[in-house]
């Protein structure tokens, strides 16, 4: 059963309030410990946690900024442009500029719109973010929580996003929204399930749902071990972000904005927020489950690695959404239940039949499981680019129907004419 | 073949456009570190950190600025005419081809001018270049090169009516006329940026010739007896 005090951030908190003389107390906390008089240890532990929660929270809002800036100057880089990088040094405050715009901005409720669910979506978008960054491990003991189920509470919070989703495009009550809302909540649950079968093969040979238990048993990069259900992770995670090549729900050039067609001022704000904070603790999520966390070598700390693994996963995230163009919504949808979902199957048997042979394996054995599972990922990934491929393309290969319609075959117009 | 191929294909493209120096001419003015600071002081790296060691820091925190001037072609239509009043005869072709009818031209008899023929005195040449949309189709219309596009660009102002160009200010103004529809002031190597044309006979394709000149011409065509190497460079 781990402890709180695990966390280091707990433990210092805790500490420097509480004078009850834990055990494991002794020795930390800054001034000498004991701020609080006996018998207020319910009020330190409330006041341990809104520290740490306010700390997180005001973290992730700053991540959010930089990551801002980042994307926008490596998407301008990556076009041949310089980005923005006028305010501030080298741009850097770009995003607080547009903070300050977003909050100053008219705040626009359409007439038709539900009030109430439409002023709840852009909450319900932000919280799930938010609370992925309780279970994630930033670096050895720098954690919120250590749950024994914190990979399923990922998944079950992550998937709560498609309710605000939905709430937003009800809400507003636009059409462009409609639209969004029904390709992103079908896209969205056809990608869940990629996305957690992928992270079974973790699980199995990890042996624990606890994020902290994964990094730990990560002696090898599980992304070398499992590639098959990296790149399924990878990709399926990119689709429930609603990120390029997968952002459909909001594709300017046909949909307008999507969902967020009628929201302004903050509202908005929360939105955007909310996609980068998700984007963050995905990758957050990646780092933790398939790159080894907060692993590296010695001399520098674990929250270094622990965030420049979550930088590199960025980077290649803005790196897709600068190369590759976006889908149709027939084409994400039969790559998801025609590729994603069997490679995962495929994934799943081979990693079980594999630990059936090396029941706990050491790191020889976990080498001789990666070699096993990278010939399976070429040879999987190859066999379904020859069944699904461009030639089995409906469009590309000419074998779809195209139905012109003609003016004779428009519906009679009312006797009063259009209104 | 391998699929995927397309893919990472298209990665490497943008990978490439990373590595590679942005396009982006950055106008007014640019930020320099301090290798660039010093470039444009005209000092060494070291001489900058020691000589003026506050400017190598704000160059190292990316506060340091230099001035830009964007690269512009010869060719650019800035829409600050350029007009030769001693050339301007006043037959209003400009205005009669201007789409959005901003040329405003009135005449008096009995101009004089260097063209053949007869002219007009001009009274009044408004140009109102706040509504201009930069077609040219003025200047290809003139046809003694009177009018020429300008060169310049930063022409904003608080009142429209000052953009409006009269007779007065199109003399006053510095003549940087743009080589626009005018190929015979890039054959005699002028370049708009900096340099004014004030040489009437430099700006047009063509002059009246006086009798003598034309009497000559006509006596040169027909000698066929003498022809030396010159003549022969000349019809090259």
């Amino acid at each position: 059963m781990p402890s709180p005090f695990d966390s280091i951030l707990y433990k210092y908190v805790y500490c420097t309030l509480s004078s009850t003389g834990d055990a494991e107390c002794v020795g930390n906390g800054l001034f000498g410990g004991g701020l609080l008089p006996g018998g207020l240890e319910w009020l330190a532990f409330l006041l341990t946690a809104v520290i740490m929660v306010a700390a997180i929270i005001n973290g992730v809002l700053g991540g959010v900024l930089l990551m801002i800036w980042g994307e926008r100057r490596l998407l301008g880089r990556f076009q041949g442009r310089t980005g923005p990088n006028r305010w501030g040094p080298f741009g850097l405050l770009t995003p607080v500029a547009d903070a300050v715009k977003t909050m100053f901005k008219e705040d626009v409720v359409p007439t038709v719109s539900d009030r109430f669910v439409f002023t709840l979506a852009p909450i319900l978008m932000l919280f799930p973010a938010l609370l992925i960054y309780a279970v994630i491990p930033f670096g050895a003991g720098t954690w919120m929580a250590d749950i024994n189920v914190a990979l399923l509470f990922i998944i079950a919070i992550g998937g709560a996003n498609v309710l605000a989703i939905l709430a937003a495009s009800l809400g507003s009550g636009n059409r462009y929204a409609m639209f969004s809302a029904m390709r992103a909540v079908a896209m969205l649950i056809s990608y869940e399930i990629p996305l957690v079968i992928s992270l079974i093969g973790v699980l199995m040979l990890s042996g624990s749902l606890s994020l902290v238990d994964i990094v730990d048993a990560q002696t090898i990069p599980f992304f070398i071990v499992q590639p098959l259900g990296f790149f399924v992770f990878l990709i399926a995670s990119m689709a429930e972000l609603n990120r390029t090549p997968f952002d459909v729900a909001e594709a300017e050039s046909e949909i307008v904005a999507g969902y967020m067609t009628d929201y302004s001022s903050m509202k908005f704000g929360l939105f955007f927020l909310a996609e980068f904070a998700a984007t963050i603790a995905t990758s957050g999520v990646i780092t933790a489950v398939f790159l080894g966390g907060w692993h590296g070598f010695d001399p520098i700390p674990s929250q270094f690695w622990f965030v420049a693994k979550m930088v590199a996963v960025l980077t290649v995230i803005v790196w897709i959404r600068a190369s590759w163009p976006r889908l149709r919504i027939d084409q994400i949808m039969n790559f998801a239940w025609k590729a994603l979902f069997e490679l995962t199957l495929i994934n799943l048997v081979v990693s079980g039949v594999l630990l059936l042979i090396w029941p706990s394996p050491s790191t020889t054995e976990l080498w001789y499981m990666a070699g096993i599972n990278w010939v399976v990922f070429l040879v999987s990934v190859y066999i379904f680019g020859r069944v699904l491929g461009p030639k089995h393309d409906p469009v590309r290969s000419g074998n779809f129907q195209d139905v012109t319609l003609s003016n004779s075959d428009a519906p009679a117009l009312p006797a009063g004419g259009r209104d | 073949m391998v699929y995927g191929i397309g893919l990472a294909k298209g990665m490497s493209v943008t990978l490439k456009t990373l590595i590679g120096p942005a396009f982006t001419v950055q106008y007014p003015d640019r930020r320099v570190g301090v290798i660039g600071a010093a470039r444009a002081y005209g000092m060494s790296t070291p001489g900058l950190i020691f000589k003026r060691p506050i400017k190598a820091i704000r160059a190292v925190l990316g506060f340091e600025r230099v001035e830009v001037r964007p690269t512009q072609a010869a060719r650019f239509r800035g829409n600050e005419f350029t007009w030769y009043e001693d050339r301007c005869t006043g037959c209003a072709s400009c205005a009669k081809y201007c789409p959005l009818g901003i040329i405003k031209i009135v005449t008096l008899p009995g101009g004089t001018n260097v063209q053949e023929g007869e002219s007009y005195a001009i009274d009044t040449f408004d140009i109102d270049t706040g509504r201009c949309m930069f077609c040219a189709l003025c200047v290809e219309a003139c046809p003694y090169d009177a009018l020429h596009m300008g060169s310049s660009f930063e022409r904003s102002n608080y009142q429209r009516m000052s953009l409006v160009l009269s007779k007065d200010d199109l003399i006053a103004q510095p003549k940087h006329p743009s080589t626009w529809f005018r190929p015979q002031m890039e054959d005699q190597d002028y370049s708009p940026f900096g340099e004014t044309l004030d040489d009437i006979k430099k700006a047009g394709r063509h002059e009246m010739p006086s009798v003598e000149d034309l009497t000559q011409r006509w006596v040169e065509d027909r000698r066929t007896d003498v022809k030396d190497d010159s003549d022969e460079k000349a019809e090259d």
